[in-house]
């Protein structure tokens, strides 16, 4: 879980989309759009509403198929056609629904999927609540409530299961979709925390979100989307706000980033 | 909520709230199984006193646990059909048709090959039977599961098709009278334990009462986390076995009718003594073998990783897809598990019947739905115990049988059963907002 260096060389991206397009019922949701993710870096990828950020990097996690362009992953092309095959790439991701069984316990959340099982092939739950345990008393040492269903739980609560199981399982690529949308002011600041020690450790984190003061701070690099096309890519050192807001609005792409295919044309 | 949990933190979580409260949280017994079983001791001595004491007798008691069986087998399925938000309307009619298909070979197909009363002809017929109503519900499943037709909609045109079919087997024709180790399915006389075995069950199932407890423990212990205080285990224990042992003593105290007893004296040569001969019945077949599912299917919701699906399916579907869980697959597996379950109904109605008729089990799935349902199974999905659904049948055939006794016309009979339906849900739902 420490270590998760493992990529052959610095300069050689940990997650590279390229060209990646996807259609719903003719309309191109995302179109022609590539961006990439070096270890220990959180990239933030910004833009309205039906941008298509969400749909990108729901082709990276394996829930929908692109129609076109290809993903590589720590510079080989990977092959991924559902959610199993992102998490053998450690690809996971933590959605802005709160994707967790509001009926079960926390437990059962956290390893939802991938059970610990006995010999006898029945669920360890013992076991699993033993390291759910330990895993929420390093992201949340308040969090008791280990036998109710989550549903009884707030919603900073929640995202730290979610975020739990995560990381549970040694990931090396984390997609953030819209991690502080449901919580307070304080919850946001622990999230942001934690995503600094995640980052420490060396994952590479997809930060989607369309408040950028919500991610100005977390972020190396900024990829901006709209209308399904990539806008373009900066870091977050050699641009404004504004700037940024503009890439966003109009698609005015700041004289130190680099444009991408959406860009508006002058 | 929020409250609670926070003082809970701070004080020991046995020092709050009144000894009721703190006896139930010490032991951890559910309230809402604990409401069930108040409802159904009020139902029992309501119509015991109303009949003038014949509710409470063992003869009922007996004929009660096997008359619940067939309904607490298919509700053992039910749960877990209704948990993942779906609906199976054709188990009346697959229980017919697999009835039907029971009957058939082993009253005609068979003895042309193996003659009458042959040893294999039950196992072989009741395979038969199984392997049957696996692949009716299989198909529904794959249906289901993988041509996105709601189930709703699928189990409606099994309800009406497998009915039809089941007509088509015999055209019609009741198929009697059967295998005679077949009918040791359906309960009575020959279809019980007697005594001696059934005190040796008993006792089997109490020393698993108590390993289980202690094990539970001892794993709780392994990895430091809360357990319940020991008189609170004891308790338990005491409790578990002396309900397994109570209805055994009853089972044991009801003797067969002095004709049966009679005949049976002459067959095996005994004399006919002068008190006259006390033969227990003990606890019926049909009833263990709805016990053992009871147990079976406990132990896949809650030991196996299909049945954390099942319930995390039923939670949030998006989540489950998303954790990578093979949904349609779980989905197939419930439908066929169903069909598989409305076999074994099919099998001790038969039995029961010592015929197959096409049309047994005719509104079956209205009953297993409410026993499902009265027993805590939400429609909304998500939330249910196959104890519940087991005990919610028990309510139900209690009711009939009460009414039946108190000479209650069946109309009548009808609309109170609908009534408490209604009311058992409307309880329920005050209930689940109160706990909110």
């Amino acid at each position: 879980m420490t270590d998760q260096r493992t990529s052959p060389s610095p300069n050689t991206p940990l997650v590279e989309l390229k060209n990646i397009s996807i259609s719903f019922g003719g309309i191109h949701a995302v179109d022609n759009a590539s961006v990439d993710l070096y270890p220990g870096e959180v990239v933030a990828l910004l833009g309205h509403n039906g941008a298509g950020k969400s749909t990108l990097i729901k082709i990276l996690s394996g829930a929908y198929k692109r129609d076109s362009g290809e993903i590589m992953i720590d510079g080989e092309p990977a092959d991924i056609k559902n959610p199993r095959d992102a998490k053998k790439y450690g690809i996971e991701t933590i959605y802005q629904t709160l994707a967790v069984a509001d009926n079960v316990d926390a437990a059962a959340n956290l390893y939802l999927g991938r059970e610990i099982r006995t010999k006898w092939g029945t669920l360890d739950d013992v076991a699993m609540e033993a390291s759910t345990r330990e895993v929420m008393g390093r992201l949340n040492p308040n969090f008791r409530r280990f036998k109710e269903p989550v549903k009884a739980l707030s919603g900073g609560q929640r995202q730290s299961v979610a975020i739990a199981r995560a990381i549970l399982f040694n990931a090396r690529i984390l997609i953030m979709d819209e991690p502080t949308a449901a919580l307070g002011p304080q919850e946001t600041a622990q999230v942001g925390e934690l995503i600094k020690q995640l980052k420490k450790e060396g994952i590479g984190i997809f930060l989607i979100s369309h408040d950028i003061h919500d991610v100005f701070d977390l972020a190396d690099r900024v990829s901006v989307m709209k209308n399904g096309q990539v806008v373009g890519h900066a870091r977050t050192e050699d641009v404004t706000k504004d700037e940024v807001l503009g890439m966003i609005i109009l698609g005015k792409v700041p004289p130190k980033a680099i444009p991408g295919p959406g860009a508006m044309q002058v | 909520m929020a409250n609670i949990t926070q003082s809970s933190s701070s004080h020991p979580r046995s020092a709050e709230g009144n000894p009721f409260t703190r006896f139930l949280r010490a032991t951890e017994i559910d309230t809402r199984l604990l409401g069930m079983v108040a409802a159904l001791l009020v139902i029992w001595i309501g119509f015991h006193l109303y009949t003038g004491g014949l509710f409470l007798t063992p003869r009922n008691l007996w004929n009660l646990s096997v008359q619940t069986t067939e309904i607490a087998v298919l509700a053992t399925g039910m749960v877990l059909v209704i948990v993942t938000r779906n609906i199976d309307l054709s188990i009346g009619s697959m229980l017919g048709l697999v009835a039907m298909i029971m009957g058939v070979v082993q009253a005609k197909f068979l003895p042309q090959y193996l003659g009458f009363d042959n040893s294999w002809t039950w196992l072989i017929t009741l395979i038969c039977g199984l392997i049957a109503g696996t692949l009716i519900g299989l198909f529904q499943g794959v249906i289901i599961a993988f041509l996105g037709v709601p189930s709703f909609i699928v189990t409606l045109g099994g309800f009406l098709a497998w009915r039809g079919l089941a007509w088509y087997v015999t055209s019609g024709q009741t198929v009697a009278p059967l295998d005679t180790t077949f009918r040791i399915m359906g309960g009575g006389a020959e279809g019980s334990v007697g005594a001696t075995w059934s005190w040796i069950i008993g006792l089997i199932a109490c020393v698993l009462i108590i390993v289980g407890i202690i094990s539970s423990r001892h794993q709780r212990k392994r990895f430091n986390f809360p357990r319940r205080p020991l008189w609170a285990e004891y308790f338990l224990v005491v409790l578990g076995c002396a309900l397994v042992l109570g209805a055994i003593w009853v089972s044991t105290i009801y003797y067969w009718p002095v004709a049966i007893a009679k005949k049976y004296a002459e067959a095996n040569a005994i004399a006919w003594p002068e008190t006259g001969l006390f033969i227990s019945y003990g606890i019926a077949v049909p009833v263990l073998i709805a016990v053992l599912v009871g147990i079976v299917m406990t132990f896949i919701a809650t030991r196996l990783r299909f049945g954390r699906y099942v319930f995390a399916i039923g939670g949030n579907p998006e989540a489950a897809e998303l954790a990578g869980i093979k949904t349609r697959w779980v989905t197939v597996r419930i439908f066929a598990l169903m069909g598989f379950l409305a076999a074994v109904a099919a099998a001790i109605s038969t039995a029961r019947l010592n015929a197959a008729a096409n049309s047994q089990g005719t509104t079956y799935e209205l009953y297993t739905i409410a026993a499902a349902v009265i027993g805590g199974t939400s429609l909304a999905g998500g939330t249910g115990t196959i104890a519940g659904a087991m005990l919610g049948a028990l309510v139900m055939q209690s009711l009939q049988s009460g009414m039946g006794l108190a000479n209650v016309d069946t109309p009548i009979q009808n609309v109170v059963v609908g009534a408490v339906l209604v009311v058992a849900v409307w309880l329920d739902t005050v209930y689940r907002s109160r706990s909110k």
